[in-house]
């Protein structure tokens, strides 16, 4: 039991980590309908420069202030340079594979393969309750930060014109011109948002199970497209539910069954939702048409 | 571009023959490669015509690649002392595209229900989990795969050839039978019935097509050429090893699609090449450096993934068509120049 | 009186072949202007040229200003307003959404809140259904979502592509007279692309037959209306 509750702990505060990450999948999805497949490699990257930093300064925070700042650097480029050129879906998901491998390549030349220690702001001691070992302060730190995080995501969406008019050049891009908005301008802004937001869950994740090497984004990226997915590429609230549950699922696979099952355990939950619920389980207004 | 059955036959025979010729000219090693070069154009030329025909993207071609691999091993045991050894490759073969056909079959029916990125995403995800899978079914080997015995020349040609030439003659053969079945295919009803499902769901619904049925049965039959694939590398190899057949590999497979031209099969042997001899070139390259021996490590692999990344990225905005198309596209103009030809090339 | 839309020579269309071949046309200041024409003359095509939607060769001349080189998202900045075919109502955002992006980029909080409380008033079904997503409403909500929206941005000139498909004869009617109503108590300019000749021409002031791409008339509402070889010809009643 007491091994029950730790596990369920520790789920938590990973699924708080891919709730956050998922979220920069729907953020995107939100404002291009495309699925980043590069999201993760850009994460990584953006994350390997902020421990370069932090390694130089000595300081946690600047670390993830450049993370923050290299994330969106990387979603202005690459919504730029790169995924513009997308024609269709399937041109989108290529043309991120292609990010995905530069990215990879780049890292492996310049970090190594190798896995890279990454240094905690906080003692990631889990705190004993009663005899049983819960969350460290590191988990309350990133439950915080991604609860925070949300709630601003959020409040921008559902409640200011600049949310509107993200929603609206998603939806209907055309449309939106007529009205004045200016779209292309809200895609690139969605995926700086985005992409800063992936790189801070990355950074956050790194000191968990994750790790941090330039292949870290895989496994990383599949259990966020699961939440995704889960929750329904439309709904923020999805993902942070989706996150909650597969963070859950994971931990007590690795738990109970070791960790190399946990991707059996991700791929069984993605084929089950995907062939019995694929509009997922939050389906929002419109159903998703796969 | 319709072709009549017996061309295509005429075609695929010919092109083997003088294949076959060709390894005369080729040392064991680059024997060796050409037979690696065929079995990845086995899987790229099953892949490119998925996508191309259905517009399903699958980044899970290698697991499909890897159960040819486990297939070929339980078709080389299933025959051991049953058939005479001679004949136990071309059990390990059959075996290898009946494997991974089922394992097409089950994702081909998930993914019938599933759109481009959703695919993508179930069948990478697939594709991670492999390791998981091979760690937890001790009948696959753990991390350490599974070994075939060694088979050398048979005894009719081992004065005459060596082992490599032996096997790319083999690799080759068995490349020929694929590209001949999937050119046969999609000059046929299906191939129509496949651009029909791509182009518009709905309307081939109303003209009497089951789309699903027809995604399903493109599934397949990919993956059969990726199985066939398998088996050949895995008898190249004497074994199978999950870790050769992760995302990398999965991705490197995209960009052979790409490289020559989504949907062309020709094209497809040029993606082969380019995926397989480009890190060998490259490695070459790199070794002529004199680099550290960190420095190398880190090039090693590293620096064909950047390039491919790239090319991946340039072909997909500057070139939808791949280098073929490039070269075609050249051609016609060249002859648009010449104001009496009419021009009558339509994809 | 000045042209609020002057159009010179304006060819555009999808790939090689244009669709439109050197139209003119002027819509005065004030005034309702129609296009009529056959399916597939061209109308929505002149629409979304006029828009900045599609390349074009011409001058679209709003106010006497040069629109060439304006894109898409400025042009209602500069006071054109385009209701297109099929309303592009967008779907998954309520009504009270919808109505503030029309006037989003004009208009602070509260001048913005007044001016959607204005459209509320005139299109009162609206105001009762303003928490609703766009896909649950009815065809004539939808049309009127679509207007009042438009309006929200306070345009000098309205593109307005068929808002009579699919409506009936009576939401039509009441339509067309709330368009001659506004021109006539706000000034606002029209041009209104319809297949309903005859509805579009009992409110407009002057009217203009598209024939494959090309202006076949152009005069006076009520001169259109009684030539009878061009109804027959152009117009089909
Ligand atoms: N997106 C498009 N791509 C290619 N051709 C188009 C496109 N839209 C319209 N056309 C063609 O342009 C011509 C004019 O079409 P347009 O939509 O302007 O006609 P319309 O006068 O608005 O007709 P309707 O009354 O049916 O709406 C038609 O021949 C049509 O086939
Ligand atoms: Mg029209």
């Amino acid at each position: 039991m007491d091994r029950f509750v730790f596990l369920l702990a520790t789920g938590i505060a990973d699924g708080v980590v891919f709730a956050l990450f998922a979220l920069s999948l729907v953020l995107i999805w939100r404002s291009t309908r495309i699925i980043n497949f590069a999201a993760a490699a850009m994460a990584v990257t953006a994350c390997y420069l902020a421990l370069a930093v932090t390694d130089l300064t000595g300081s946690y925070w600047a670390g993830l202030i450049i993370a923050v700042l290299v994330g969106g650097t990387l979603g202005w480029a690459v919504e730029r340079g790169v995924m513009r050129a997308a024609r269709d879906p399937l041109s989108g998901v290529i043309l991120a594979i292609g990010t995905v491998m530069v990215l990879q390549a780049l890292t492996g030349i310049l970090a190594g393969p190798q896995s890279r220690p990454a240094p905690v702001p906080f003692g990631d001691r889990p705190v004993i309750v009663g005899g049983v070992p819960t969350l460290s302060p590191y988990d309350l730190f990133v439950i915080a930060v991604a609860v925070t995080l949300t709630a601003g995501l959020h409040t921008l969406f559902a409640r200011t014109s600049l949310g509107l008019q993200m929603r609206a050049a998603a939806f209907a891009p055309e449309m939106s011109r007529l009205l004045g908005v200016p779209v292309a301008r809200m895609r690139t802004l969605g995926w700086i948002l985005a992409a800063a937001v992936g790189a801070l869950a990355v950074l956050l994740a790194v000191p968990g199970e994750l790790g941090l090497d330039p292949h870290a984004g895989d496994p990383l990226f599949v259990s966020a497209f699961a939440v995704a997915v889960i929750g329904g590429l439309d709904s923020a609230e999805g993902a942070v539910i989706g996150g909650l549950l597969v963070g859950v699922l994971v931990s007590l696979v690795t738990g109970y069954l070791g960790a190399a099952v946990a991707p059996l355990g991700v791929l069984a939950l993605l084929a089950l939702v995907l062939l019995v619920r694929p509009a997922g389980l939050f389906a929002g207004v419109e159903a998703r048409r796969v | 571009m319709n072709q009549n059955p017996r061309r295509i036959v005429l075609l695929t025979v010919g092109g083997l023959v003088v294949a076959l010729a060709g390894t005369f000219l080729l040392d064991p090693y680059r024997n060796y490669l050409l037979a690696l070069v065929a079995a990845h154009l086995c899987a790229i030329a099953g892949l490119s015509l998925l996508i191309g025909r259905t517009g399903q993207l699958s980044l899970g071609h290698a697991a499909l690649m890897a159960a040819g691999g486990y297939g070929y091993v339980a078709g080389v045991k299933l025959g051991d002392g049953a058939v005479p050894d001679g004949l136990q490759p071309v059990l390990g073969l059959i075996v290898a595209v009946v494997t991974a056909s089922v394992v097409g079959l089950l994702l081909g029916l998930a993914g019938a229900r599933l759109h481009g990125p959703y695919l993508a995403g179930l069948t990478l995800a697939v594709v991670l989990a492999l390791p998981a899978l091979t760690s937890q079914i001790p009948a696959l080997g753990g991390d350490q795969g599974l070994m075939v015995p060694f088979r050398s020349v048979p005894q009719a040609l081992s004065s005459l050839i060596a082992l490599e030439q032996w096997q790319a003659w083999i690799a080759l053969t068995v490349v020929a039978v694929v590209l001949g079945v999937l050119a046969t295919v999609d000059a046929g009803a299906s191939g129509i019935r496949m651009r029909a499902v791509r182009d518009d769901e709905v309307a081939a619904a109303l003209a009497g097509i089951r789309p699903g049925r027809i995604k399903v049965q493109a599934f397949v039959l990919s993956a059969a050429a990726a199985g066939a694939g398998g088996g050949v590398l895995c008898f190249v190899d004497s074994g199978v090893r999950p870790g050769g057949y992760g995302v990398t590999l999965s991705l490197l497979l995209v960009v052979g699609v790409v490289v020559g031209g989504t949907g062309r099969l020709a094209g497809a042997a040029i993606g082969a090449a380019l995926v397989v001899l480009l890190p060998w070139l490259i490695g070459l390259g790199t070794s002529g450096l004199d680099l550290p021996a960190e420095a190398a490590q880190r090039l090693d692999g590293n620096l064909a993934v950047l390039v491919f990344g790239l090319l991946l990225i340039g072909l997909t905005v500057a070139a939808p068509t791949g280098a073929l198309g490039l070269l075609t596209r050249a051609g016609a103009s060249r002859k648009r120049s010449a104001p009496s030809i009419p021009t009558t090339s339509k994809d | 009186m000045t042209a609020a839309l002057e159009i010179r020579r304006l060819t555009a269309g999808y790939g090689a072949e244009p669709v439109l071949r050197e139209v003119s046309l002027q819509v005065p200041d004030g005034q309702v202007v129609t296009l009529l024409g056959a399916n597939g003359a061209g109308k929505t095509t002149l629409l979304r040229a006029v828009s900045g939607l599609l390349p074009t060769t011409g001058t679209v001349l709003l106010r006497e200003q040069d629109l060439s080189d304006v894109p898409p998202e400025q042009r209602v900045r500069r006071g054109l307003a385009h209701v297109p075919e099929g309303r592009g109502v967008i779907a998954e955002l309520t009504v009270e959404e919808n109505l503030r992006l029309g006037g989003l980029w004009r208009h602070g909080r509260t001048a913005l809140r007044e001016r959607t409380d204005a459209e509320y008033q005139r299109f009162e079904p609206l105001a009762r259904r303003r928490k609703a997503l766009g896909h649950q409403l009815s065809g004539g909500e939808r049309q009127m979502l679509a207007l009042a929206r438009a309006l929200v941005a306070a345009p000098d000139v309205l593109l307005l592509d068929e808002p009579s498909l699919g409506l009936a004869p009576q939401v039509v009617h009441s339509i067309m007279q709330t368009l001659r109503d506004l021109c006539d108590s706000t000034g606002l300019t029209v041009l209104l692309a319809e297949q309903n000749a005859a509805g579009a021409l009992s409110i407009a002031d002057r009217g203009v037959v598209l024939h494959l791409g090309e202006v076949r008339s152009d005069g006076p509402a009520a001169q259109i209306a009684q030539d009878e070889a061009l109804r027959h010809a152009y117009l089909g009643y």
